[in-house]
């Protein structure tokens, strides 16, 4: 058990100590600057009504919604899963290269990758709009959230390709051969098959990558959150909050906020995936 | 020499894996476990191993006491079911690796490795990963890293039950040589009565963590301590019919036979008896079960004969070994005949014949 | 080949029409599913291709718009880009910093999980569930106050030590969680076996365990990198020299004095910036091999 002691104390020094600070100003009108911030005072649960009473915390968090729907779990997990099942038993130059791109996307650093990203979905030299012979379309700015969806699902993808890529080598091939004598489609496969076997790698994944998703903040390299705020996901809002905006109490309180929030998405993922099991059993 | 004083091991939940269990295994001794699956021989063996600590009770190797010392220090080595050879080391560093934590040094160790795998017809192999080897392979460098620590015990939990059948008939032969050249005191786990009597010396019967019965093959097959014991050795299992003492003599199943030692009037007993001390007759015979052939099994220089035979007391299966040739054609009637003086007579389970 | 075409059409001709007719429909469906596994592979390889063109081309371009385009080849804009003197240096600071967290997260990480997947204490899971979701919050910009406060008190404040610390604190309970799944997947007899022979719990981590999740560590110890590589905040925050900076903050001081990006250099920076995750990626693939084994196991 001494095993554990360095990492709890890393942790709980650089993790759960800020964490608790965070939680502890969600309470208080602390601000960056002014009279607030040297001097903040206990305000209770005032930031708590402000912020579920706030039009644009509402806004944000249905945009978070969908950023995390269509991108995390449309996006990556279906889309990683696609590539893992087309992949599965192949070997050779083409699976290495479609691995191989994917796995870039993944390991290229943030501020490259946004670059990126405004350079490909440049409205009048963008390489997406010289492909499509659509110059002047504007996709950063008539559809900021369909961009970073696709943005994440792109920067993403290879976490659930490789995650489900290993629970799939652990389908024992007899059980989809038995299923395909039987007369299986490929759907019934999947869900007869291989989604009972491989439902402990899509809890894993779903729970990490949902996690990661809502409080990705890079995609605010890209959009800033704009235009008027049409793509302000919750860490965008928070930071253009708390640090922009200097209302550092008030973001803290949302921080928590979307910490209760990821709470329940995980209680959720755990009911669904081990409940259904739970039921079979 | 290992002895238990009222070992007990209860895990969470309240499973007496092993109950008040007390065993004394002398040294040089080749030592069977036997029992069916979940009985409790994993965990009494890695009790001894000291990978389970006891709820209660003393676990002595020679004069120490070594309940509370752990496992490394007990001197002993455990050959596990699943071999636990460590994939990414050759034949030569996993049989070498108990020298390497003793400090031996390297040279020495891989000397005594390359020694102890000739012994055992791996010197060809010592370059190689477990992934690379065959079963058996694997099960010899799993006794060859065991071997080359000189431990004062051995402990084999299943060792051969990863085998196919013609390997593990050549692994018995040869783990039994191996065990009476080294003469080191031998604990054996296995669900394979047959292994059991082939090699141990003495045999232990476990039930839900205790012990039923301790004695040499021969004991323990011709003179099962209970119906428990009776039923599990024995590789085609013993009759056992419900009989009723009468008239001075005893019913079994539509069966007039001699009253045996040991038994009064009146008494409802066990009858054991195997089937080949059972003979056939298509003549009817007052001591004989009547009944239909219903399966002739061959057994390859005899054939396994079994009757359905019925009788006031309900419908019952009576089993009889066969020479070749003497097979009865399924259908037909047919007697079982019991060899009397082999009959074993059972009440409230227990055995009652002197 | 030809025996087997044979075979085939013998057996077609033998069978009812009904049943020859499904064994063709069949054989389309098969050959379908073929070409539409290709597509989709093809499609798939396209859209993660296409953004990374610009990185490909525009470092050599000596006119770089914002349009991935052929370019008009040279070599200045990597001249141009080793005259700013915090290129350099910021690339040392990232290998510090990521080499830093890569090291304190695989050893903690790895010490942890084990312990954790070895022990069965109520609560565990539920505990790394909360450590998970809290790592998401405060690696979040909310709280960059508080971290910041306690790099101060700490006198961690422009130091690396300040933001190996904090990095790794936010990336390790993912590491634990993932690396625990690993360790779950180990069989524990080997670790058994190690202890009967005597070796003491360290000696079994180091011979046994670590050996045997190798590509698990190398997993993290990547992902831990490329994480540090592409930080953003974090150093923003906690590093007041640019001497000190990483090349992730040093990328966005490549504005002209107008304001606007100065594409020759951001994009040369970006893929001189990209090279050593890229090959790191590939050197630890190749040698222990590259995967999230995944999956909690019950
Ligand atoms: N770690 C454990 N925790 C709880 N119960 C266990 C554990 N190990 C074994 N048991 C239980 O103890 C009993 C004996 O198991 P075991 O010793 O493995 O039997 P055998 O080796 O004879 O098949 C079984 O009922 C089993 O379920
Ligand atoms: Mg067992």
């Amino acid at each position: 058990m001494g095993f554990v002691f360095p990492a709890l104390v890393l942790i709980g020094v650089f993790l759960i100590f800020p964490a608790l600070w965070t939680i502890y100003l969600g309470l208080t009108d602390f601000r960056l600057t002014g009279l607030a911030a040297a001097d903040p005072q206990i305000v209770g649960v005032d930031n708590y009504t402000a912020a579920l009473g706030d039009e644009r915390f509402h806004t944000s968090l249905w945009l978070t919604v969908q950023f995390v729907l269509g991108s995390a779990i449309i996006g990556q997990a279906g889309l990683g899963f696609s590539i893992a099942w087309a992949l599965r038993n192949r070997t050779g130059p083409v699976k290495r290269v479609v691995e191989g791109l994917v796995l870039l996307a993944w390991i290229l650093p943030s501020s490259v990758v946004a670059f990126l990203w405004i350079a490909l979905l440049d409205r009048d030299q963008g390489t997406l709009n010289a492909l499509l012979h659509m110059p002047g379309f504007a996709w950063l700015l008539d559809h900021p959230m369909l961009s970073i969806i696709v943005f994440n699902t792109w920067r993403g993808t290879a976490f659930s390709m490789m995650l489900y890529g290993a629970a799939l080598e652990n389908v024992p091939p007899s059980h989809l051969e038995t299923a395909r004598l039987a007369g299986a489609s490929t759907f019934q496969q999947l869900r007869d098959v291989v989604f009972p076997r491989i439902r402990g790698h899509m809890l894993t994944n779903l729970l990490l990558i949902s996690l990661w998703t809502f409080n990705d903040f890079t995609s605010f390299q890209i959009t800033a959150g704009g235009p008027e705020g049409r793509s302000e996901i919750l860490p965008v809002y928070i930071y253009n909050v708390a640090l922009s905006g200097g209302r550092l109490g008030f973001g803290a309180a949302v921080s928590f906020l979307v910490l209760l929030i990821n709470l329940v998405l995980a209680l959720v993922y755990l009911r669904l995936l081990r409940g259904r099991r739970g039921a079979e059993a | 020499m290992i002895s238990l004083h009222g070992l007990t091991k209860e895990f969470p939940g309240g499973v007496k894996a092993v109950d008040a269990l007390d065993l004394e295994i002398a040294d040089g001794e080749f030592f069977a476990l036997l029992g069916p699956s979940g009985c409790g021989k994993t965990t009494l063996l890695r009790t001894i191993a000291g990978l389970e600590t006891p709820t209660s009770g003393r676990i002595t190797i020679g004069n120490n006491d070594v309940t509370g010392l752990p496992p490394g220090r007990r001197d002993v080595a455990m050959v596990f079911q699943d071999y636990a050879l460590f994939p990414h080391m050759d034949v030569t560093a996993n049989i070498a690796y108990p020298l390497r934590i003793k400090k031996v040094p390297r040279a020495e160790r891989e000397a005594k490795a390359a020694q102890t795998a000739s012994r055992l017809s791996l010197s060809e192999l010592l370059a190689r990963r477990p992934g690379q080897l065959s079963g058996g392979q694997q099960q010899r460098v799993a006794l060859a890293r065991a071997i080359a620590c000189h431990p004062t015990v051995f402990l084999f939990d299943e060792p051969l039950s990863n085998l196919d059948a013609r390997m593990r008939l050549e692994a018995r032969t040869f783990l039994k040589r191996l065990q009476r050249e080294l003469a080191v005191t031998t604990v054996f786990v296995t669900h394979d009565q047959s292994e059991a009597l082939a090699m141990a010396d003495r045999i232990a019967v476990m039930s839900a963590g205790r012990i039923m019965q301790v004695g040499t093959p021969s004991e323990v097959f011709q003179r099962p301590s209970s119906t428990f014991v009776a039923s599990f050795i024995g590789s085609t299992p013993m009759n056992l019919l419900p009989g009723v003492v009468k008239d001075g003599t005893l019913r079994v199943a539509g069966a007039v036979l001699p009253l045996p030692e040991g038994v009064a009037g009146g008494e409802e007993v066990v009858y054991g008896l195997r089937p080949e001390y059972m003979d056939l007759s298509v003549t009817a015979r007052e001591d004989a079960f009547a009944g239909h052939v219903s399966v002739v099994e061959n057994l390859g220089t005899s054939f396994l004969v079994t009757l359905e035979v019925t009788c006031d007391s309900g419908e019952h299966l009576v089993q009889a070994v066969v020479p070749e040739d003497a097979e009865p054609a399924p259908g037909g009637a047919a007697w079982a005949v019991p060899r009397h003086p082999r009959a074993l007579v059972y009440r409230d389970g227990e055995l009652v014949t002197p | 080949m030809t025996v087997g075409q044979e075979h085939d059409q013998a057996v077609t001709r033998a069978v009812p029409p009904a049943r020859a007719a499904r064994a063709d429909t069949g054989r389309v469906r098969h050959a379908m599913g073929a070409i539409g596994r290709a597509t989709f592979l093809a499609a798939v390889a396209g859209f993660f291709a296409l953004p990374l063109l610009w990185l490909a081309t525009a470092p050599f371009d000596a006119h770089p718009t914002i349009t991935a385009s052929f370019p008009e080849f040279t070599l200045n804009n990597f001249r141009s880009l080793l005259d700013n003197p915090y290129v350099l240096t910021s690339l040392g600071n990232s290998v510090l910093q990521a080499a830093g967290s890569a090291v304190l997260v695989v050893v903690l990480a790895a010490l942890a999980a084990y312990a954790l997947s070895r022990v069965r204490i109520p609560g565990r899971d539920a505990l790394l569930y909360v450590l998970l979701l809290l790592s998401s919050v405060v690696t979040g910009t909310a709280a960059m106050v508080p971290i910041f406060e306690l790099a101060t008190r700490l006198n961690l404040i422009d130091t690396h030590l300040g933001v190996v610390l904090t990095l790794s604190g936010g990336l390790l309970p993912a590491a634990i969680f993932i690396l625990k799944d690993f360790m779950d997947g180990t069989p524990t007899s080997y670790e058994e076996s190690a202890r009967v022979f005597g070796a003491s719990p360290l000696q079994i981590l180091w011979h046994i365990v670590v050996p045997v999740i190798r590509p698990g560590l190398a997993t993290i110890a990547v992902w831990a990198v490329a994480s540090v590589w592409g930080s953003f905040l974090t150093p923003f925050i906690l590093l007041r020299s640019p001497e000190k900076s990483p090349g992730a903050v040093i990328l966005y001081t490549l504005y002209t004095e107008g304001g606007s990006p100065r594409l020759d250099l951001i994009s040369t920076f970006s893929l001189l910036y990209s090279l050593p995750v890229v090959l790191m990626y590939i050197f630890v693939s190749r040698k222990y091999g590259f995967r999230f084994h995944g999956g909690i196991k019950r």
